[in-house]
């Protein structure tokens, strides 16, 4: 049984590096991520977010601009979720008498 | 039940350590323009230092820093201000969260003003999860606290 173990963790550790030997160069400006049309060749933003990063919001970290401005709303979200994560620990942690 | 004591090197050792991490909280939270960091990390470490202290001192020295019934208050806080730089940019006529429309008095570029309205959600975020970290600590401990 064990060895079936190991058997199974190299097949998918093979699996997965045959796998990434597809993946595009990092880095090529030719990568399909950074074009200007998808595939199905409609329209889409490419790297928009790489180049005009600095020149929208006068920042250098591009990823507190992605962050703060183009996904601001997402933000958002995630700190509606943080605060319904603390109310509903307060729920179940409150202690209506002190000990 | 384990015997509790106060004592006065781990109070000291606290106190000598716990401004440090709030101004590198800070920090995280200010500098995050121009370097890793940002409003959920730096809340983190505000509020690290703030448990520091309470685990220390107890109840009786924590409750002079902030009080334990204002911590979901700030919370709530946190979250309206992140809401208000959004809302603000509606009332003056732009989509939500666009922070080119936001009243900053002085005259700014649309660049500047959106990096200044980042700063500001920044800000909310910080104090939004510095505070809930806080509020669960206190709930947690309440009750097992010696003073």
């Amino acid at each position: 049984m064990k060895y079936a173990k190991i058997v199974v963790l190299a097949a998918f550790a093979g699996l997965l590096i045959y796998g990434s030997t597809g993946l595009p160069d990092r880095g090529d400006p030719d990568n399909l991520m950074h074009q200007e049309r998808s595939i199905t060749n409609t329209v889409v933003a490419g790297s928009y977010f790489i180049r005009e990063a600095y020149n929208d919001a006068n920042t250098p970290n591009m990823v507190t601009v992605v962050l703060g401005d183009y996904r601001s709303i997402d933000t958002f979200g995630e700190q509606v979720v943080v605060f319904a994560a603390g109310l509903i620990c307060l729920l179940i942690l409150r202690k209506y008498r002190s000990i | 039940m384990r015997t509790q004591f106060e004592s006065p090197i781990v109070l000291l050792g606290a106190r000598l350590l716990s401004p440090y991490i709030m101004l590198f909280g800070i920090y995280v939270i200010f500098h995050g323009h121009y370097s890793p960091g940002g409003g959920f990390q730096g809340g983190a470490l505000l509020a690290s230092s703030i448990i520091l202290i309470r685990i220390a001192g107890g109840r009786l020295v924590s409750r002079l820093q902030i009080k334990e019934f204002f911590t979901t208050p700030m919370a709530a806080i946190g979250v309206i201000v992140y809401f208000a730089a959004g809302f603000i940019s509606v009332l003056y006529g732009s989509y939500f969260l666009d922070y080119e429309a936001l009243p900053f008095p002085g005259d700014l570029t649309p660049a500047e003003l959106r990096y200044y309205g980042i700063l500001v959600i920044e800000i909310g975020i910080g104090i939004a999860v510095m505070a809930i970290l806080v509020m669960i600590y206190d709930h947690m401990a309440r009750g097992e606290d010696y003073a």
